[in-house]
């Protein structure tokens, strides 16, 4: 702890855990999709979905799902924002069995079709968990770099993966893997310390077994 | 006596500080910057870059049509400034400054505006508001009261390791009772008063709004929280004032800072920001959140209406 704890973060109010957090939620999506998203599919539950509009959560999202940080002060005219560089946004509320008050699942598509969805919690103070990634189970606090590694379940993959980290002296902070059923899809989420340049996830990319790779920097 | 870089105790810092002969906030300074490995420079630059963000709140939070994203409140900054600027005001410019500043801070975070959390975007007008005041009524230079702010945050840090900061655990008092204990010795120190003097501000400070309940009306971080951070902040120049004059708390401050925890502790979950007790749960109260989230629920939305959302 030290004094930026106690006096900061700068945020856009009211809450940090329903518009701060939210806001983080939107831009680890963006950031998972890798490109401007022209549709966004929000959906709201518990205190979220129930709270929303006093708190502005909606807006939040949006405006991380544009790429806005939680102090920038266009969070409050994001909808009207998201019309104008035309994003399209839809916004249900409803319930997820067994998740946190706090959560949303967030899909978005770009220009090109190409979809990401996830499932994002604000667990309080501006702090997030992502548990759900194209309905595959990650744990992503988007504190750290993080690798989301796709690829096939086979032997060997988990070793090629961290010994090319290994090799280039990264020290791993969190490591997840989750897979579909034996043999099937599987994703690796990997927490890391410090920062790393884009050749690390270009070695994972060809990988044998590895479908794709993505470098997260911290939200 | 070994210096305090632990944060456990305000009497830690307090002695530290008076073995070294200098004010709290350069010793919280100088051990800052060797926790955090940069230089004090640096550390000083981010603090007053964020007392910035705090003075640049002042002007749109008291803006005649500001409105929270609820509708539910806005303008009284507005009210409370035309007051103190007319010379009519009851209490003078000085109190009256404070908490129009305190009401403008808060109410721009319940609009969606750019605040700092001081500790927390619940009670962000209270230090604000109190150095903005300093600053402005008793002419200390912007350097002074971003140093101050070195010397709130070790009370905060001392609160967080012993109590809490946040509503949902401690109650409103662990959020504007926190703030008002760090702007207490904030002030006091800006007043030329000494660590000793600074102890005991922040025990008063805490005393006078020990087991003050955390029910925001329809969850929501507007009523009562705005008004609260403008008394906040009468009650941080409350109690420095009285440890100006050299008045002691006969409890020390850690020991006061130990009954907030079991106070907090011993609180009803419905008080601590459930919004299930206090004023969330009267009839205005139940009305104002059907006004803002509606009666009519879509099935599987579940919520009946009565306020009971973590907020």
């Amino acid at each position: 702890m030290n004094v930026f704890d106690i006096l900061g973060p700068v945020m856009i109010g009211p809450s940090s855990s329903h518009t701060a957090g939210a806001a983080r939620i939107g831009r680890i999506t963006l950031a998972l999709l890798g490109a401007p998203a022209v549709k966004a599919d929000i959906f709201l539950h518990g205190s979220f979905a129930k709270t929303y509009k006093g708190h502005g959560t909606d807006k939040a999202l949006i405006a991380g799902i544009m790429g806005m940080s939680t102090d920038d002060s266009r969070i409050r005219r994001a909808p009207e924002l998201a019309r104008e560089q035309g994003l399209e946004v839809t916004i249900t509320t409803g319930d997820i069995d067994g998740a946190h008050p706090n959560t949303a699942r967030v899909a978005l598509t770009d220009a090109n079709g190409n979809r990401v969805s996830l499932l994002g919690s604000s667990i309080g103070g501006g702090n997030i968990l992502v548990t759900e990634v194209n309905g595959m189970e990650v744990s992503i606090t988007g504190q750290h770099t993080t690798l989301i590694v796709l690829h096939r379940d086979a032997p060997g993959t988990i070793a090629a993966v961290t010994e090319v980290m290994a090799d280039a002296g990264v020290n791993i902070c969190n490591f997840r893997l989750s897979r579909q059923q034996k043999g099937g899809d599987a994703v690796m989420t990997i927490e890391i310390d410090g920062s790393f340049g884009p050749e690390l996830n270009q070695k994972i990319k060809v990988l044998p077994n590895v479908f794709s790779s993505t470098m997260l920097q911290p939200i | 006596m070994e210096l305090d870089f632990n944060y456990s105790s305000v009497a830690g810092v307090v002695a530290a500080a008076e073995l070294g002969g200098i004010p709290i906030s350069r010793l919280v300074l100088n051990q800052q910057a060797l926790q955090m490995e940069q230089s004090e420079e640096s550390i000083y630059e981010h603090m007053r870059s964020n007392y910035r963000v705090m003075a640049e709140c002042i002007e749109p939070g008291s803006n005649k049509n500001l409105r929270s994203t609820s509708g539910l409140t806005g303008g009284s900054a507005y009210k409370m400034r035309q007051v103190a600027e007319s010379g009519t005001s009851l209490t003078g410019s000085f109190l009256s400054g404070a908490l129009y500043r305190a009401l403008a801070v808060s109410e721009l975070n319940a609009s969606m505006g750019r605040i700092v959390a001081a500790p927390t975007a619940g009670s962000c007008g209270i230090l604000p508001a109190a150095l903005l005041t300093m600053q402005t009524e008793k002419n200390i230079p912007e350097r002074d009261c971003v140093m101050s702010l070195f010397t709130a945050s070790a009370v905060g840090m001392v609160i967080a390791n012993n109590a809490s900061l946040a509503g949902a655990q401690g109650g409103c008092q662990a959020e504007c009772g926190s703030a008002a204990a760090m702007a207490a010795a904030a002030i006091v120190e800006l007043a030329g008063g000494t660590p000793h003097m600074v102890e005991h501000a922040i025990a008063i400070a805490i005393k006078n709004i020990l087991g003050l309940v955390c029910d925001p009306v329809a969850g929501l971080v507007e009523i009562p929280c705005i008004k609260r951070n403008a008394s906040g902040v009468a009650g941080a120049f409350v109690a420095a004032e009285l440890a100006l004059a050299g008045i002691e708390s006969a409890i020390p401050a850690d020991e006061v800072i130990w009954t907030m925890k079991k106070v907090g502790d011993a609180m009803s979950s419905s008080l601590k920001e459930t919004a299930e007790g206090g004023l969330a749960a009267t009839p205005t109260g139940r009305h104002l959140h059907e006004q803002v989230f509606g009666t009519a629920r879509e099935p599987g939305n579940g919520c009946s209406g009565c306020g009971g959302c973590a907020s």
